[in-house]
């Protein structure tokens, strides 16, 4: 039997019509369309597309109460006694102590929750896929200095060296305090990326497609990106998607304390800093229910991402 | 095994002196001087001066280092710079209302994480499960801070504009003193810091059991025909505790550096707030030795879970 | 095939280190993987190596096709020695196909560019080139070219061997190593790949390394056999020759443990089974490797190591490396109860 012969024989039953192109789906577009069916996971989207859309209105809630974020109204938004007024027609969701608006203060507080919480995963990230493919792909001395490294970073009193670092640099302006706060939740989050990473790394580097691309003769460089990278898509996306809420809380954590985002910006964390959880219900409620909201809806939405990407994974929500 | 627990000795150690460098490091690094912030907005040059002098701060940088060095290694933690006293009998009269906070609330979320787990394991899917779920979700997600607050909220404020005065915020009161007072004071901070640790022991407990009750010999041992309780509990639920039990030792240690947020809201006076007014007033040795201790915590929690392990699972051989 | 020799293996060790230390890792012993291998394979042959897992064939295939470099030793590739890092042309000459079809393939690319790689690592085609060889390539190994945008895990494990072919295919190379191409595959699919391997051979004149630990398989398509045992080759001729002369004991267990369709000459045949494990790699036995489990041992195979030659009797091709080879028509079991009643320790338990 010639080699034409043999290969019109091999050819599968199930040629498909001709001039239609076969598509393979890719792992990643499947797991895309595993999300789409997640209910709860569409519904953490929404939730979070309004929360980003209260972050981005901001300043028109600003601009229709009249209220500028920063601004204290003692007289009209307080009693006589002092106290903070609740919600009213001018004052919407009520006044915090110094008599400023919460809506707006909390929609102001809401751009610095998401932006330091995505901004901080998204240079833990960085970091961590680095460090971690850098352990992992080279090994060796570095490998073993870099794995220390992250041990020890996990190992540390993180909220304890946090505070020493946030006061150490306790900056006057409000946007360095942002900067600084990022970057202090990014150096404690990005170990835990990195150490999985280098794992994911190591057991990669022992399959045998790595042992075919070098009997090929390809390039290290050539190995780490085409053949490796790709494969840290899926683990990278979803430790991301739930570090982001751990960020978020981190950042709350900070402000509350006052070492985290400086006055004037508002954010949950410091608002919550400033109720009195013995008078005002709002001054609570507000900031506290749209931050336990945010992280809710990103760790659900980290859950399906996980579940869409590895369906036998063991999942946070059980389905009926 | 012996050079397992030397390697992970000299790793502790390891730990210990970077993170009580980094932090030495930071404190010298801060842009206002801690003889200012000590000696107040008011003061002269000549009082700043003195103080700075004083306290030895006038000296080069490394030699400063090394004398703490040195001092640590003797098990000498210095004095407060504000109130002259040792730091080592200020940590040790704050240490029992944070030991208590951390054991209260260890109790607990120990309990009551591997009583759910095991229960949601066992009827997956049931009721409780379900209900279970929502409690780990929200605890996954609420910040500790937020926590106490809430319930300082609804058992405090509420509680007492109805009447109820049950639980009493306030300063750590010793058990052997007031035991009633103790419990007061102590029962909202130990749900607040339980709670969300409550919820990852949940999800684990009942990851872990799911996986060993689908396990062969456990189908054996109902095969044999033994109660189903006997099944879950014998056989099922001392394979899985292991990974509880070492989750449960790392967060231990872990801990003590995070009643931080805890005690501030509760007014408890542990080494939390110790270590937090330590910071704002620029107290470099008091926060030198509560940073030491509590690292020395995560240390020596890791090491207990890591010899334990070895012990607890007899698949596992370290070396 | 021709006489021309295409690969020369001599004297290759490969061992691996084992590091312990607390601080500073220092070797506290090595692994002897390969442990003095040479072997010649001929242009446009199939030399089959066979051995239990754990021999170091494995090894040994990835020593020739330069993923270990060797401890000691030479591999010559058409007279040259390949050396500690081998070059572009000798990547493009020598391919491998490997034993596990779901480990071998990205499972996060498209077949279409796991089977370009080698046309995207040596430059050799690019664009609509590129896809037409591709698809060639798939068309040869008996898959359908439209295909080429699937992803591995759309594709049964026998298919994937056949994206592994069309892949190691690619640059035309001369030699191929298949390390355990089908032991990882369901018997109906073996056949189909080892045939589609064998036409490849006809009709491109490759040459083959085949390793298994299969004998059939490897009597199949081989035209030499070279039998390992602990990092060293005991038995190495002609196929025919080597499955009806086997002179090694070692070589008459691993046949008499292999099935045999007929069963009349099944009933007739004596069953070596032979007991203990294989020695560690670590300390590997003195003398002869196979001493420690050999029923005709005796007290110089503990001694000195039988060199790899033509042992009396044979033909030029057929070397063995044993003290005591095996005549044909002897029976093992009498051999060992001869031996038996001077040594006290039982090496062999032998079932009729």
């Amino acid at each position: 039997m010639s080699l034409s012969e043999l290969a019109a024989d091999a050819v599968p039953a199930d040629v498909e019509p001709t001039g239609r192109q076969i598509q393979g789906r890719s792992p990643f577009r499947l797991a895309l369309s595993r999300l789409l069916h997640d209910k709860m996971a569409v519904i953490s989207v929404i939730v979070l597309f309004l929360i980003v859309l209260f972050a981005v209105l901001a300043p028109l809630f600003a601009s229709i109460t009249h209220h500028p974020y920063g601004a204290q109204y003692p007289d009209t938004a307080r009693d006589s006694w002092g106290l903070p007024k609740g919600p009213s027609g001018d004052f919407w969701l009520g006044a915090d102590p110094l008599g400023r608006d919460v809506l707006v203060r909390a929609a102001y507080g809401a751009r610095i929750s998401l932006g330091v919480g995505i901004a901080a995963t998204i240079l833990s990230t960085i970091l961590g896929v680095i460090i971690g493919v850098l352990a992992g792909f080279v090994g060796g001395l570095v490998d073993t200095v870099l794995a220390r490294f992250m041990d020890v970073v996990l190992s540390f009193p993180y909220l304890l060296v946090a505070i020493v670092i946030a006061t150490t640099f306790k900056p006057h302006s409000t946007w360095l305090s942002v900067l600084i706060t990022i970057g202090v939740i990014a150096f404690f989050s990005f170990a835990a990326m990195a150490r999985i990473v280098r794992g994911q790394v190591i057991s990669l580097k022992e399959k045998e497609f790595i042992e075919a691309a070098r009997s090929l003769g390809a390039s290290r460089m050539r190995i780490m990106f085409v053949d490796i990278v790709p494969n840290l898509v899926a683990p990278v996306t979803v430790l991301g998607s739930l570090l982001v809420p751990t960020a978020i809380v981190f950042e709350a954590t900070l402000s509350f304390l006052g070492v985290g985002i400086q006055p004037p910006m508002p954010s949950w964390g410091s608002m919550l800093n400033d109720a009195d959880y013995r008078s005002s219900l709002w001054l609570l409620f507000v900031p506290g229910g749209l931050l336990l909201l945010t992280t809710l809806a990103f760790n659900l939405l980290g859950d399906g991402i996980r579940d869409a990407f590895d369906p036998r994974s063991e999942r946070l929500i059980t389905r009926k | 095994m012996f050079r397992f627990i030397i390697r992970r000795l000299l790793f502790g150690i390891l730990v210990l002196w970077l993170v009580s460098s980094t932090v030495f490091g930071l404190l010298h690094l801060s842009p206002t001087p801690v003889e200012k912030m000590i000696a107040g907005p008011r003061a002269s040059a000549a009082t700043v001066a003195l103080i700075r002098h004083n306290l030895g701060l006038d000296r080069p940088f490394l030699i400063q280092y090394w004398s703490f060095l040195k001092n640590t290694f003797t098990g000498d933690l210095g004095y407060s710079y504000v109130t002259q006293s040792k730091v080592a009998s200020l940590i040790a009269d704050r240490l029992p209302a944070t030991l208590w906070l951390v054991f209260g609330a260890a109790v607990l979320w120990f309990v009551g994480g591997i009583t759910t787990g095991v229960l949601s394991a066992t009827k997956a899917r049931g009721l409780l499960d379900r209900v279970s779920t929502v409690f780990v979700l929200i605890g996954l997600s609420i910040p500790p801070f937020l926590m106490a607050l809430l319930l300082l909220f609804l058992f405090f404020t509420k509680f007492g504009d109805w009447g109820i005065h049950l639980f009493q915020p306030g300063q750590y009161v010793s058990p052997l003193a007031d035991p009633t007072m103790f419990l007061q004071r102590m029962i909202l901070p130990w749900l607040a810091l339980a709670f969300l640790i409550v919820a990852t022991y949940t999800r684990l407990t009942r990851g872990s059991m799911m996986d060993v009750l689908s396990e062969d010999y456990i189908r054996t041992a109902r095969a044999k025909g033994l109660s189903e309780r006997r099944v879950v509990y014998r056989h099922g639920l001392r394979a899985a505790l292991t990974p509880v039990i070492t989750q449960f030792g790392v967060d231990l240690g872990a801990l003590i550096g995070s009643t931080i947020v805890t005690e501030k809201v509760f007014g408890l006076q542990g080494i939390g707030q110790l270590v937090y007014s330590s910071i704002v007033q620029g107290d470099t040795p008091v926060i030198l030795g509560v940073t030491l201790l509590t690292a020395l915590f995560v240390v020596v929690a890791n090491l207990i879970v890591d010899i334990g392990y070895s012990f607890l699972d007899p698949r596992v051989r370290l070396d | 095939m021709s006489d021309e020799i295409l690969v020369k293996v001599e004297n290759v060790r490969k061992h691996f280190p084992i590091k312990q230390g607390i601080l500073f890792k220092r070797e506290v012993a090595r692994v002897h993987a390969v442990d003095g291998v040479d072997l010649e394979v001929r242009r446009g042959e199939t030399l089959g190596i066979v051995g239990e897992s754990g021999c170091g064939k494995s090894t040994l295939a990835r020593c020739i096709t330069g993923l270990h470099s060797i401890t000691d030793g030479r591999i010559l590739f058409e007279g040259k020695d390949i050396g500690r890092a081998p070059d572009k042309a000798f990547r493009r000459d020598v391919q491998m196909i490997f034993q596990d079809p779901y480990g071998s393939l990205n499972p996060r690319r498209r077949v279409g560019s796991i089977i370009a790689d080698p046309f995207d690592i040596h430059g050799t085609a690019t664009g609509a080139e590129r896809k037409k060889r591709v698809q060639e390539l798939m068309e040869l190994v008996g898959l359908n070219p439209e295909h080429y945008n699937r992803f591995p895990a759309e594709f049964s494990g026998g298919q994937r061997q056949r994206i592994g072919v069309a892949r190691a295919l690619a640059l035309k190379p001369k030699l191929i190593v298949c390390d355990e191409p089908v032991s990882a595959l369901d018997v109906s699919i073996q056949a189909q790949v080892i045939n589609l391997l064998k036409d490849l051979q006809d009709e491109l004149g490759l040459t083959y390394i085949f390793i298994a630990h299969d004998l059939s398989v490897v009597r199949y398509v081989s035209d030499r056999v070279a039998v390992m045992y602990l990092g060293k080759v005991g038995e190495a001729a002609e196929g025919e020759e080597l499955y009806a002369r086997p002179r090694h004991p070692y070589t008459n267990a691993l046949l008499s443990a292999a099935s045999v369709a007929d069963p009349d000459r099944a009933e007739r045949r004596e069953r070596i089974i032979l007991t203990g494990d294989v020695p560690s790699p670590i300390k590997p036995p003195s003398g002869c490797r196979f001493h420690t489990r050999c029923p005709k041992a005796q007290e110089i195979c503990a001694t000195a190591e039988p060199p790899l030659t033509v042992a009396a009797g044979d033909t030029a091709g057929h070397l063995t490396a044993c003290h005591f080879p095996v005549e044909l028509g002897e029976r093992l079991a009498e051999a060992h109860a001869a031996i038996q009643q001077e040594s006290t320790e039982p090496t062999l338990g032998v079932t009729e």
